[in-house]
């Protein structure tokens, strides 16, 4: 048991004030971010604006939002300091969100057009030519 | 990544060392919180996918703008602020505890970790208050040609379209909106109040052993980098909640 596996090969350094003052730093920019989004959220209600740019502001917030989510793991969560390979054990499987977020939205979406273009009556009373069965189920 | 760029020298995997440099339990967190994430993910994808299949959906600053004590002041989006600066607050005094943990500073462990709790049961306060009044706070809504006052529960939603009624005595009619919103809202902030209330708990657990001087006698604080860990993803997570349903 002498060659024993040791699971801490290395030890990060304690640190001491850098430490403190780079929470603090992250502190500040998660709270500035916070007030950034809440200043578009208000502001998307206060003032009258066209759908376009509405929908651009959200998705402005939705960048925001991932620039905190990178902050709160990265540094108070310290991931930014573990070995590479682990990172990307973590990180690397959640790339399945991409797909996930936009095939339900899409979805969704499509869920949304078909209930509002679809006619009861029109789809009992024009039935399909024999030899079109097939493509329109 | 600076620290990771440093250490790539190191051959992790010609054996004798452990290939990702961290305790068994700190790991099996991040594999436990990845899996959560996804749990978390599948909840807010849903509400997604059914928020886009829906002709309207309330607009959050419409249906969360009281405020404790301020009456029918109309202040929208001011409680969940409070609530989200309460949380982020309590992640700072939790990566202090952290940071004291590292320095095997024993009081600076018990102080940051007794703020961390105050700030968990701040928010759940705060979250009782919300569900409270969003559930027995009354709307004119018109059903059926009648006027009712109903809440916002998981079966019940007065947030819909404006009616094309005044009301006698000037006050807005709506009619009712997708109910899918309250079972939604209710049930993924509920999930995530769910995990603020066990990170509470686990973070009491830690506080004790700590005050016990557990910690001190092994030589070392991962435990509370673990449990810090958690409450760091509660954090993460209401970053989300808060966009999908207080935001956008």
């Amino acid at each position: 048991m002498e060659h024993a596996i040791q699971e801490i090969t290395f030890h990060h350094e304690p640190g001491g004030k850098e430490v403190v003052s780079k929470i603090i730093r992250t502190t500040v920019i998660l709270s500035v971010i916070t007030i950034i989004e809440l200043g578009m959220g208000l502001g998307m209600y206060a003032i009258p604006m066209a759908a376009g740019l509405k929908l651009f502001l959200k998705g402005v917030i939705v960048i925001l939002s991932l620039a905190k989510a990178f902050y709160i793991v990265g540094v108070f969560m310290h991931l930014g300091e573990e070995v590479k390979n682990l990172i990307m054990t973590i990180v690397v499987p959640l790339l399945l969100f991409v797909w996930f977020i936009a095939a339900f939205l899409y979805e969704g979406n499509s869920w949304k057009n078909l209930r509002n273009t679809y006619n009861p009556k029109q789809a009992v009373t024009a039935p399909a030519a024999p030899h079109e069965a097939g493509e329109h189920h | 990544m600076a620290t990771a760029q440093a250490h790539t020298e190191t051959k992790w995997w010609s054996g004798g060392k452990s290939p990702f440099n961290v305790e068994y339990g700190k790991l099996m967190m991040w594999y436990f919180l990845m899996s959560d994430a996804f749990t978390f993910g599948a909840f807010l994808i849903s509400y997604g996918t059914i928020r886009f299949s829906q002709n309207y959906w309330p607009d959050p600053n419409e249906v969360f703008n009281a405020f404790p004590l301020a009456g029918h002041a109309n202040l929208p989006l001011a409680f969940v602020s409070l609530m989200t600066f309460i949380l982020i607050v309590s992640s700072v005094t939790m990566v202090l505890a952290v940071h004291a943990g590292h320095n095997m500073d024993k009081k600076g462990v018990i102080k940051w970790m007794i703020w961390t709790v105050i700030g968990g049961i701040a928010f759940l306060g705060c979250q009782a208050w919300e569900w409270t009044h969003l559930i027995t706070g009354d709307h004119a809504v018109m059903i059926n040609g009648q006027i009712e006052n109903i809440g916002t529960t998981v079966t019940m939603n007065p947030w819909g379209p404006a009616a094309n009624v005044a009301a006698h005595d000037g006050h807005h009619v709506g009619t009712p909106g997708p109910v899918a919103f309250g079972g939604y809202f209710f049930g993924i902030t509920g999930f995530h109040g769910f995990h603020v209330a066990s990170g509470v708990v686990i973070n009491i657990v830690m506080l004790i052993m700590a005050i016990n001087g557990t910690f001190e006698r092994k030589g070392q604080y991962w435990m509370i980098e673990k449990a810090g860990l958690y409450w760091h993803f509660v954090d993460l997570v209401w970053v989300f909640v808060f966009l999908c349903f207080y935001l956008i």
